[in-house]
């Protein structure tokens, strides 16, 4: 098992950043899943936990320079990794105006990602820092509960409003009720609405997109007025919202009626899933 | 269905209907009282006042004039009702405080009469918001019966110094001292706390001070408790009128500029502490 990568484009390093910043603001711990062509970054969340399910892809060659790896077997090129991602976050923090930074697998005992950062010098010498990040590496038997979500026939999916606006909305929300009913239809309308004793707000967007939804031959097109709906943890999609630091060029919500939320941010080639289950009432 | 509401035309039960552009003009008038969860709103042709109180010493009342509201109809001589304040305050604010600029929100607020919920509408950039507030059984408030014909003391100053006095009082001391008189210190406020004791005195021929009419000493102390939520209004306000009657009873009042340039005012009224209280003059 082997792995070496090499980011030198300050751009680069800057967008990788703010993308492991962005998976560090929702996850504490997750796994790291290197292949060939990407890296992952996969939470899945037993139901009794709160069942969230989140998948994030890199494609490596928007990031790295050097990339370089050898999976634990030739039929399974593949390496799975659990670790913070704050920590990563922390290093590449000291890395914001470095000349390269390296990324490679070590073991110093027990396996390491070790992040080498070089920073400029006005002498000759280099700076060099290079971070330890502990890592576990997941057996193989444990792989197929890593494997991508699968996405179940959405009946509304709608781009989302600006996440800024609903941001503040759902700031404000949280401080009135612990559960949300997100709701949408096929015709461009989103509704985000809590309800307690003392008060019901509720809060409409409209001209929302709808994308084009690819259905089987055999379901009919639903009601464009009819709205699904997903009540969630008020908590876990305020989170969600602070969480972002990326500007995606497109942020699309597609909600099961009454069953999952899932959230599908894009951005060039970056692309991130996060699975929100309904809490029942 | 909710969205009913916008379209107007059921607006014909309601008592009280009121609308104006820019829903910051009210939430900042609300938010320099907002020190107790529950306040009473008294309606009528003038406009709207808003008391909150604490431990029947201390009351805060908001004024907002008719001339405020692009549009007040009011079908009764005068209404009132209790309501969540603190819930009240999220609703207005519900787009977030820091809005981009030039963009406000606009409120629609109804009440249909006894029993029945607060009804607002928010819109801001197209987005709508409905909120329905609970309205809960009306108390009898506290009459101070502070009549300006006994005012002993009166100084009228500019908030900005009183401000800064006042984010800094001692708060280990129980009671803050207030004494005005005609001579020298003039004015002074004092306080007593573990660390020692504190006084800061206030010229009378200060810039900060406009007006300064008193015409007897009085030294009065107050529950620091009591007083400290009114530092809210003081950070909202330009100026402050501080007035002491016979029975050393305060009002602090406040003038408060809108983002329209109309002027509100917010009043404190607060009892001296009792059983510290000297046999007087």
């Amino acid at each position: 098992m082997r792995f070496r990568g090499k980011l030198v484009e300050i751009g680069c390093i800057h967008h990788f950043t703010r993308v492991i910043g962005t998976v560090s603001k929702l996850i504490k711990q997750c796994v790291l899943r290197i292949t060939p062509a990407n890296w992952y970054f996969i939470l899945s969340e037993k139901l009794v936990n709160g069942g969230v399910q989140i998948w994030c892809d890199l494609p490596q060659g928007h990031f790295f320079d050097e990339y370089a790896m050898e999976g634990v077997c030739q039929e399974a090129n593949e390496i799975y990794l659990e670790l913070a991602p704050e920590n990563l976050v922390k290093a590449l923090k000291t890395a914001q105006n470095a000349k390269w930074i390296k990324i490679k697998l070590t073991k110093k005992n027990t396996p390491y990602l070790t992040v080498e950062v070089d920073l400029p010098t006005l002498s000759a010498h280099s700076r060099t820092v290079v971070h330890d990040i502990p890592v576990y590496v997941v057996p193989r038997r444990l792989w197929p509960e890593y494997e991508e979500p699968k996405l179940p026939d959405f009946d509304v999916s709608i781009v989302m409003p600006q996440l800024k606006l609903l941001r503040n909305i759902v700031d404000k929300m949280k401080n009135l009720s612990n559960y949300v009913a997100l709701s949408a239809n096929q015709n461009g309308e989103m509704k985000l609405m809590v309800e307690t004793d003392m008060v019901s707000v509720s809060t409409h967007f409209r001209d929302l997109l709808n994308p084009a939804v690819n259905r089987g031959d055999d379901s009919e097109e639903p009601d464009p007025e009819v709205f699904s709906e997903a009540r969630i943890d008020i908590r876990k999609l305020a989170q969600f919202l602070v969480g972002q630091q990326i500007n995606y060029t497109r942020v699309i919500c597609n909600i099961v009626h009454r069953r999952v939320v899932h959230f599908l941010l894009l951005h060039d080639d970056v692309s991130l899933q996060y699975f929100m289950p309904v809490v029942a009432s | 269905m909710a969205l009913s509401t916008q379209e107007g035309s059921g607006d014909s039960h309601y008592v009280l209907n009121v609308r104006l552009d820019n829903a910051k003009n009210v939430s900042n008038l609300l938010k320099a009282i907002h020190f107790k969860e529950t306040a009473t709103v008294f309606a009528s042709s003038m406009g709207l006042k808003v008391t909150v109180e604490d431990a029947k010493c201390i009351q805060a009342n908001a004024f907002i004039q008719e001339g405020v509201f692009h549009e007040f109809t009011i079908k009764e001589e005068q209404l009132t009702f209790k309501i969540n304040l603190t819930v009240l305050l999220e609703c207005l604010t519900i787009f977030g405080s820091t809005s981009f600029p030039g963009v406000t929100t606009s409120l629609k607020m109804c009440y249909a009469g006894y029993g029945c919920p607060l009804v607002l509408i928010l819109e801001e950039d197209g987005v709508l918001t409905d909120c329905n507030i609970k309205t809960l059984e009306a108390d009898e408030v506290l009459d101070f019966n502070f009549c300006s014909s006994n005012v002993v003391n009166k100084i009228i100053m500019k908030s900005e110094c009183l401000k800064e006095a006042f984010n800094e009082l001692d708060m280990s001391s129980d009671i803050l001292e207030i004494l005005m008189s005609p001579d020298a210190p003039y004015f002074r406020l004092s306080t007593f706390g573990n660390s020692g004791s504190t006084h800061s005195d206030f010229p009378k021929d200060s810039d900060m001070v406009e007006s300064f009419q008193c015409s007897q000493t009085q030294t009065n102390r107050y529950k620091i408790s009591l007083l400290k939520p009114s530092v809210k209004a003081l950070g909202h306000s330009t100026r402050v009128s501080i007035r002491t009657d016979n029975r050393g009873f305060l009002s602090l009042q406040y003038m408060i500029k809108n983002e329209d340039g109309q002027i509100c005012f917010v009043e404190y009224y607060c009892v001296p502490d009792e059983d510290l209280d000297e046999p007087d003059h």
